[in-house]
């Protein structure tokens, strides 16, 4: 239920940090009010990079019964914002500024049939939801893939947990998900929550509709924070506004543009709402499309993008490895 | 589990409001396809039925500008749209379509709350779904059973509902409110029981050898052509918590046995009240008058709807016409008496399960 999502800033105290997997740490906080954490609610942090505070969101994993302490997790990606860094750095006895638990994935109790479907770090969204399922005797199948068990966080714990419930795939053991057989397996009173990279959502998405399965039983949630390519530097330009400004790899386009002075309109900064559309006047590269606002059809006719989070990017496959050398995407635009 | 506790908040003037508990929100028949809107607990419900008939109740507060989903319209199979925009949900309450886009926000959902209907009442369950297990919903058993007939109606009462209980839970009031129907000295002056469980109170009443007064010697001679004489009569007031009292009340001749168990020379009616509230000060009042004779009269239950619905008229003013002077005086307490036993009971065991929800909080 999304009771409620006016936020409270309030301090939040580190009261434990465990490496529990390659790249993901764990950090257990006290927030000064609690409050209860329903399944798949999310805090937001305000997170220090380089000097200057940005705002970033974690599902929370667990949390005490009456909302004392509440555990997030977080992978430290190479190619992040810079999030994952401070988060990374947190030390028993920092504060740090954090809302309330916040909800915009809320598990419905009552549908006949639950498929979870975390991909790597995704994991942290659908922990709690499963722990709800178990508790309320719900059919679930939690299904966890991810490319090997050393990035894999919870593994053994949710095994424990969730026994048969659990379905395991990784990716270096040769038993990578396959998402035809996963969606084939959704019967008409199902409904399949998924958090994970872009591209296993967008798999997930269209097998989903291909099969003529009811859209609204296919719930996720997403931060924007993945994208078909490896993100690279790239240019934007705003004629009007005479701005010509480089996007580095670790801000948004939204970010920059503010930065330079543009007055950009925006809501969700997460990809959902499609306030902060920009016109796409002239484009060197490739946009690699990260929101969830535009179908595939917008998507494929480059004439808008979702500044807050898609960019673009001159690498053919998607990797930053084969980026062009002759020089960083540029792109055009003209904005509201 | 931040408890504040007030000294005695078991007389507070507003009480709260439990919510992992089943409320009657309407009666069944008034949930159709075109959706309606009702405020339970705080919270405004868009409550309408699918075309298979199913009872819905959803926020009525569209995610997108919260206009009333309840002014929308029903489409295809379970579906509602708002009236403002046109997003549509579905009875789930996720959105299935937004028609300025082409991709619907997976943010899009309004809650939706878990509905049974039961005993012509639809329930609706406002806290955490995952315990509104049907089991939990009141036995009210009297109101579709083939053994009673009966009919009732709605009050809106502009009152906290603790005040609807404390009226219920105690009939002393009735010499006073209703003595033109039902009331009479000897319910003062008699004795009455008082017990109570983890989910229950009961205030049993008996009075023997009496006149009946002018309603139940009209019941009667319903059953007994020509009645006259003298009655034993009975109310045994059950309240299960937070939110529902059955009355059991009847009459029977003087001395035929009723208190031990036979009812045979009498007539017996089961008052089903369930008391949902709106705000801190209303709520919706639902009752209904059951009787277990006359069964085909029509002609009866009608009667009796339109007694029972006089009578309640005159608690209906007092409610309120106290809440208004509960208001008028903020600095005035409450004072309770031996008579309050039964509503002080009630206090205690809506104070109990607001303390298991981290609700009880002191009112200003
Ligand atoms: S701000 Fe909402 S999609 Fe960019
Ligand atoms: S307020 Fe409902 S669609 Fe805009
Ligand atoms: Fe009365």
């Amino acid at each position: 239920m999304a009771a409620s999502n006016i936020e409270v800033w309030q301090l939040g105290t580190v009261v434990e940090v465990e490496k529990i997997a390659t790249d993901v740490q764990r950090v257990v906080l006290e927030p000064s009010l609690p409050r209860k954490a329903e399944p798949g609610s999310h805090i937001d942090v305000m997170v220090r990079i380089d000097g200057t505070e940005d705002r970033r969101s974690y599902s929370i994993v667990e949390s005490s019964e009456d909302g004392t302490r509440l555990a997030i997790s977080v992978l430290k990606a190479p190619l992040s914002r810079g999030g994952s860094v401070f988060i990374h750095s947190l030390l028993p006895g920092d504060e740090l500024e954090i809302t309330q638990p916040l909800q915009n994935f809320p598990l419905r109790v009552g549908a006949g049939r639950y498929i979870l479907l975390a991909g790597g770090i995704g994991i942290t969204a659908m922990i709690n939801m499963a722990r709800v399922l178990k508790n309320i005797r719900a059919d679930y199948t939690f299904v966890y893939a991810g490319r090997s068990r050393a990035v894999m966080a919870y593994l053994e714990e949710l095994q424990e947990v969730h026994g048969e419930n659990l379905v395991v795939h990784v990716d270096d053991e040769g038993t990578p998900l396959d998402v035809h057989s996963l969606v084939d397996s959704a019967t008409e009173d199902t409904e399949l929550y998924m958090c994970g990279p872009i591209r296993l959502m967008d798999a997930v998405r269209r097998t989903w509709t291909a099969r003529g399965l009811s859209y609204p039983n296919l719930r996720y949630e997403t931060f924007g924070n993945s994208g078909w390519h490896d993100p690279e530097e790239f240019i934007v330009k705003v004629p009007r506004l005479g701005l010509e400004v480089p996007v580095g790899k670790g801000r948004s386009m939204l970010e920059a543009l503010e930065d330079a002075g543009a007055d950009m309109m925006f809501d969700c900064r997460k990809g959902e709402c499609g306030l902060c559309e920009v016109r796409v006047l002239k484009l060197e590269g490739t946009i690699d499309h990260r929101d969830v606002f535009y179908s595939a059809r917008q998507k494929n006719a480059t004439e808008k993008m979702a500044c807050c989070v898609s960019r673009a990017v001159t690498s053919p496959t998607g990797l930053a490895s084969e980026a062009s050398a002759s020089g960083p995407a540029v792109v055009t635009i003209e904005v509201s | 589990m931040t408890v504040v506790r007030t000294q005695s908040s078991t007389t507070n003037k507003v009480l709260g409001y439990p919510l992992n508990v089943w409320y009657v929100a309407a009666w069944d028949k008034e949930l159709t396809r075109k959706p309606m809107s009702r405020k339970v607990a705080g919270r405004p419900l868009a409550l309408y039925r699918t075309e298979d008939g199913k009872a819905v109740a959803l926020a009525d507060a569209c995610w997108h500008r919260l206009a009333p989903l309840s002014m929308g319209k029903t489409l295809g199979k379970d579906q509602i749209q708002c009236p403002y925009h046109g997003i549509v949900y579905n009875s789930a309450g996720r959105c299935v379509s937004m028609p300025a886009q082409e991709t619907i926000n997976p943010s899009a959902t309004v809650p939706s709350f878990p509905v049974v209907e039961r005993h012509r009442y639809v329930w609706v369950w406002l806290g955490d779904p995952t315990q509104a297990d049907p089991e939990l919903v009141p036995d009210m058993h009297q109101l579709d059973s083939k053994e009673w007939a009966g009919d009732g109606e709605t009050i809106h009462a502009p009152c906290n509902f603790q005040l609807v209980l404390d009226n219920l839970m105690d009939l002393t009031h009735e010499e006073f409110i209703h003595s033109s129907s039902i009331g009479q000295e000897e319910l003062s002056e008699s004795d009455f029981v008082v017990t109570h469980d983890d989910g229950t109170v009961t205030v049993s009443r008996w009075m023997f050898n009496i006149e009946a007064p002018p309603f139940w010697l009209k019941n009667m001679r319903d059953k007994f052509p020509g009645f006259e004489g003298r009655v034993d009569r009975w109310q045994i007031i059950t309240f299960r918590s937070p939110s529902v009292i059955n009355i059991d009340v009847g009459v029977a001749k003087a001395g035929t046995g009723a208190f031990e168990g036979d009812r045979s020379q009498g007539v017996n009616g089961f008052v089903m009240n369930a008391i949902t509230p709106e705000s801190d000060k209303s709520c919706h009042y639902f009752w209904a008058f059951m009787r277990n004779y006359r069964l085909d009269s029509q002609l009866i239950t009608t009667q009796l709807r339109d007694g029972v619905h006089g009578v309640f008229g005159e608690d209906e003013a007092m409610l309120a016409a106290q809440q208004a002077a509960i208001d008028a005086n903020p600095d005035y307490e409450f004072y309770n008496l031996n008579i309050d036993a039964g509503g002080m009971w009630v206090r205690r065991l809506i104070e109990r399960q607001l303390e298991a929800e981290g609700r009880l909080v002191p009112v200003a």
